[in-house]
Order: structure tokens, then sequence, then C-alpha cells
């Protein structure tokens, strides 16, 4: 039997889905889910906003003490901002993902209890994210004006690689909450991941430690989607006015803040981790859909 | 199967999944501007069916269609978070219920006043009351324009005044022509306000049409299951022994054995004595007592006929009394005693609390027994200054 508007007996009710519906019922939905969580993270808390810019900053203090006393960021110019940068990109990219693991079992009562698109939920938990990430970017602002980086013409650049970013962390988060409703271990399981991630994604290891070991290494390294994000995102952010070391592995390689597309060894090549992005998205989304109209009973 | 440590210990498993029919072969229609309840005991579908026509659950096969604008209220209050004040509730709450942003706000203050909040704007919800809680929650539902209203066991919420006021939205919005599916245990209020209903039982529809008769089968099948056992006794002999009270029971006006009476019906209860001695003159006493342990109705052969006559040792006789059946909806418990008068009452043998019965009814008006009232109201004749 068809599902089509009936003259007689109207229109069919075809149950929950990922997406159908209302558009803009689905995005105030989302926006307003996104809004209460934002504005309750920290909701009892004295200093309020604070702490989401906090957090990060703490991180990065931490984290300059450790890498400076091990001269990981020796000799590399700005250091200081293009660690910022990474972990507030990354910070955005964990909340993304690892809140959206579980958030379709935590909002059980609104999936069992009202009609909705579903997505609205691994959606606003990127959303929330993104409230997070753009506050965040006020402590960069300062901190690059601090440390005298000029802005470049580059930085039009920047908007694109952060919706690069949002668009891999999308699908992840489709992906993660579909799972996690069949199989409770994504939780461990991804919170392992987000670990290693973490010191493979060039933010706190810099590029030229690793290209120090050779070629073939960082083009493996580079097929780490968010290694090459992280690398053009400071490729367009400060760009590569780093000093090069005096030993060069080869000739024509840029050492510091070169584009992802040289450091995995060209444009063909970084066709392979984009692609990986886009199947993940594609995934993602294709696994949510084809969940979504019973997410209810599995609850 | 949770983890995929279960998964993997056993994979053979067909993941433990046992086929549950929640509905089956469920069909019916609601009409434009119709108040249809949907009845059934825990766990008969009922609510899986709400929420297949409201969208929330899949169906592995059928259709159901619509027209106009449908707003489910299978659950009061959803995304009401408990550190935020009223306004941001109500907000948000109508966001998940349908509303765009600006049409929640917009009816804030209808809803604040209706829900009689106004004093409490600021407290946040969790130092609300449970009863401020919902009261809120009913309040920003109402203000949900649709055109096909779902809503599940909301009616059993709030204190009596509130109840009232929920009633009084429901007519209203039947006389407004709106369309409403109601699911619900309260007989009362599928007598009230459904002009159809259907009864389901195990996912079926077993009953469907004239709200009264459906109410009626739920009672019914819903009494029945618990085991109302035959009502009939063994044991528990006190008196003097010169007979004994050897079976009790109640029929219908058919004669047919059963604990379950409509109000309003003949109801005969019946006791089959045998005389172990020569008693003369012997009364058969029978009492109704409700829940509360209330006498409700006592009524004796001896009314009737006072002098009974001889019975001799060995001889059995069955007393019955009959009567039409106007107490109020519950179970009772029936006490047959077996009396001799004679200038002090000899008490010769009872049966205590055997034999127990279920009366159903549709319209109980609150008191211990329903008759039927004739009412009227005369206009006084309007006197001159």
């Amino acid at each position: 039997m068809s599902l089509v508007v009936d003259a007689e007996l109207g229109a069919p009710i075809r149950g929950p889905s990922a997406l159908t519906g209302d558009r803009r019922r689905f995005w105030n939905l989302t926006f307003t889910i996104a809004r209460t969580e934002f504005k309750l993270r920290f909701y009892g808390s004295v200093l309020g906003y604070v702490w989401t810019v906090m957090r990060p900053l703490l991180m990065f203090g931490v984290l300059m003490v450790v890498y400076s006393l091990g001269k990981l960021g020796s000799g590399i110019k700005d250091y200081p901002v293009m660690l910022l940068s990474g972990i507030v990109l990354f910070t955005f990219f964990t909340e993304a993902t690892a809140g959206a693991v579980g958030c379709v079992v935590a909002r059980e009562s609104f999936v069992r209890k009202i009609q909705f698109p579903r997505l609205a939920i691994p959606l606003s938990v990127v959303l929330t994210a993104l409230f997070n990430l753009a506050v965040n970017f006020v402590p960069i602002i300062i901190f690059t004006a601090l440390e005298g980086v000029r802005p470049r013409l580059s930085w039009l650049e920047l908007p694109l690689i952060v919706l690069v970013l949002i668009f891999f962390a999308m699908g992840l988060a489709m992906l993660l909450s579909a799972l996690y409703v069949r199989a409770r271990d994504i939780a461990p399981i991804w919170d392992v991941v987000i670990q290693v991630l973490f010191y493979v994604s060039l933010l706190l290891i810099p590029i030229e430690k690793i290209g120090a070991h050779g070629r073939t290494l960082l083009h493996i390294w580079m097929l780490n989607p968010l290694a090459d994000l992280m690398e053009q995102y400071r490729h367009a952010f400060i760009g590569s006015n780093a000093p090069r070391p005096p030993t060069t592995p080869y000739p024509g390689w840029h050492f510091g803040g070169s584009s992802a597309a040289a450091a995995i060894g060209g444009y063909a090549e970084l066709a392979i981790p984009m692609a990986l992005i886009v199947i993940v998205f594609v995934l993602g989304f294709v696994v949510f859909n084809r969940s979504a109209p019973h997410i209810a009973d599995n609850l | 199967m949770h983890t995929l440590k279960e998964r993997a210990l056993h994979p053979l498993r067909r993941s433990g999944h046992h086929q549950f029919k929640a509905l089956e072969n469920v069909s019916f229609d609601v009409r434009d501007g119709e108040f249809f309840g949907v009845v059934g005991r825990n766990g008969s579908g009922k609510s899986t069916l709400l929420k297949c026509m409201a969208g929330i659950y899949a169906t592995d096969r059928g259709n159901i269609w619509i027209t106009g604008r449908m707003s489910p209220f299978i659950e009061l209050g959803v995304g009401f978070n408990p550190d935020l004040a009223a306004r941001d509730n109500v907000v948000l709450n109508g966001i998940m219920l349908g509303l765009s942003p600006r049409e929640a706000r917009a009816r804030y203050d209808h809803v604040i006043e209706f829900a009689e909040l106004e004093e409490f704007q600021e407290l946040k919800l969790k130092n609300y009351s449970s009863g401020m809680h919902v009261r809120l929650a009913f309040s920003v539902a109402i203000q949900v324009d649709a055109d096909v209203l779902l809503i599940d066991e909301v009616l059993a919420v709030g204190d009596a005044s509130f109840q009232q006021k929920c009633f009084d939205v429901f007519n209203r919005l039947r006389d407004e022509g709106k369309t409403i599916v109601l699911v619900t245990h309260d007989m009362g209020a599928v007598s009230r306000f459904c002009h159809r209903a259907i009864l389901l039982e195990k996912g079926e529809i077993v009953a469907e049409g004239d709200p009264e008769a459906v109410a009626n089968d739920y009672l019914e099948l819903n009494f029945n299951r618990e085991g109302a056992a035959p009502a009939t006794r063994a044991g528990g002999w006190r008196g003097s022994g010169a007979a004994r009270i050897v079976d009790a029971w109640c029929e219908s006006s058919d004669g047919a054995q059963t604990a379950m009476f409509r109000q309003g019906g003949e109801l005969r209860f019946c006791a089959r004595v045998e005389f172990l001695e020569a008693v003369d003159d012997p009364a058969l006493t029978v009492e109704f007592e409700n829940a509360e342990q209330v006498k409700v109705l006592v009524g004796s052969t001896a009314y009737d006929e006072e002098r009974s006559g001889r019975f001799e040792a060995g001889e059995q006789a069955t007393f019955s009394l009959e009567f039409t059946n106007v107490m109020a909806p519950g179970r009772y418990n029936v006490i047959a005693t077996l009396s001799r008068l004679g200038h002090r009452l000899e008490l010769i043998d009872r049966s205590d609390r055997e034999v127990s019965i279920v009366v159903t009814a549709t319209r109980a008006q609150g008191g211990v027994v329903d008759v039927p009232i004739r009412a009227s109201i005369e206009r006084g004749v309007e006197v001159a200054p």
C-alpha cells in the first residue's frame, strides 16, 4: 500500500523517522534543546560561562608547562597559539561526539512521549558544543592578539575548516548515538578512541616532531582527518612563517604550518582523509535513519 | 542484549527477543468531531495504540490516516526542566508540543492564568508541588490548538477542583468540534464524554460502539480476571449446629450463578440448608457488606414468612431472597445467617464472608446505593414587589 495523501482518509501517519516532518519544528526543537543544555550546563555555578572558557585554558596551561619542560614546542614559533586553538577545536570535537553517544538514551522521555524528527537529538548535542566553541574563540582571539600574530587573508579559510570539522563531528554523532542504542559498549570504546585521537591529531605533538621520523610515517599519520584539519587550521591561522629546522628530511618540503595537502604528500592523497569524513557522515546518516523508526521500541 | 560481550559469548542465541504482538487486527475509524474512548486492562495495548497514532511507534504492518493537525497528550510536561522557572518551561514544553517559540511565548499568560500559578511564576520548577507541576503541564498542553487530540490518562491528576476544570476543558473541546481520542480506565469519564468507544483485550478489539456498553464489558472483563471464584462457600461454621448452610450463592434473574452483577438488574441470593435436627420456623438472613465493611443491605426471609413451619432432621431446603440490585459498584461480601425466631433469636448457622460478588455500574452517584431518582425543578412564582 502506497503511503500518499488520500482525499478521504487524509494524510498517513508514518511513525517516527530521522528527518521527515516540518522543517521549522525540526529546527525549533534542535535549537531549543541545545540552548537549554547550554544554559543549564553551568547552572548553579557562580562563574557560569567563565568555566566554559576556563577549562580549555587550564588544560592549555598544564600542557604548556609539561611540554615546555619536555621541549616539545621548542623552536616552533607561535606554539602556544597553535596549542590553544588545537585544544579548543578538539574540545568541540569531544563534546560533540562523546556527548552524542548516550544522548538518545538520555532523552528517553522525549523519544517515548512525543513525535519529532529523531535527528534533532544528536544534532542538538553538536549545536551545544558549537555554542561552547563560539565562546571559546574569545580567549583565542585575545591570546592571538597578545602573542602578536597579525591578521592574515588566509583567516578567511578558518570558517571553512571549522565547517568541515562540524560536518565530521555530526557524522560521528549520528553514527555513535544510533549504535549506542543497540550496544552500550560504544561509550567505553569511544572514550578510548578520543584519548588516542587527542595524541595523534597534531594538537600537542607538532607536525615537526613527526616529520622528523620520515615521510612515510607522516603520510600515514595524516590519514587521520583530524590531523589534516588541525594542520590546515594552523597553516591558515599562523602560516608557514615558522623557522625551518636545520635538517630538512627531504628537499621541497616545508616544515611547520605547511598545508595539509603538503603534509600528506599532495592533493590526491588529501582526498583520502576528506573522503573518510564524507563516508563517516553518509554512514552515520544511513545508520541513524534506519534505526530511527525503532529507537522508541529499543530503548 | 545490550553489550558486545553478550553477543560474542552467545553468538547463536537469536538475540533474546521473542516477538510480542502488542496489537493485531485493530481497525477502527474515528469520525470528525467525535469523542472516542479507548479502554482496556493494563497491558491490553491501548497505550501502544495511542503511541502508534501519535507517530511515536512505527507500525510493523498496517496504516493510520489522519486529517488535520494532531496533538498528543501522552505525557504531561515533556521537556520540563526542574532548574528552570515557569516561563522557560512553558516555552520549552510548548515547542516540544509543536508550537513555534513565538507562539509559545505569546501563550504564556494564558497558560499561567489557567494553571492559577500567577504567584509562583518566578519559582523554579523543582520547588513546585507535584500538583502545581501537573497544573502547569496540563495548561500548556491544552493551549496547543489542534484538530485532533490524543489523550492518555491525564484525567487522573490534580486535586478535585482542577480535575473539574479538566473536565470542563474536555467538554469545551468536544463542543468546539475537536476530535478527541481518550485512553482511560475511568469508566465514568467514558460514559460521560465519549460518543463511541472500543475495548481492547490482548491487542484486539473485543467491543466497539456505545460507550455505556463498552464500559460495562470492561468492568466485567476486569473483575472476571481477578478470579472472582464462583460465588460458593466452604467451611466456616458457627452456631447451634441444628442445621448447616451447605451451599450459598448468588444468581442473576435467569438463574445463572455468577459473581458479577450489573447495577439495576435482579439479584437472587440462595442458600441450601441441611437440617440435622428438627427445627421450627427457621429464617435466613443475608447481609451485603461493602469493602468498608458497612452493611449496605440486609434482607431476611422472616419478613415475608415469619412462620416458616417445621423442618425435620435430614430434610434439605433452599432459601432464596430476590431483589433489584441498587448497590453502588464495588465488591461485596455476602454473609448468610440461619436462625430461629423464638422469644429470642437463636443462631443456628452462619456462613461468614465466603461469598463475594462484584457490582458493576457505569454511573455511580457516590452513595452506597444508587436508586432511580426522579428529579425536577420547579421555578417559584415571581412575587411582585
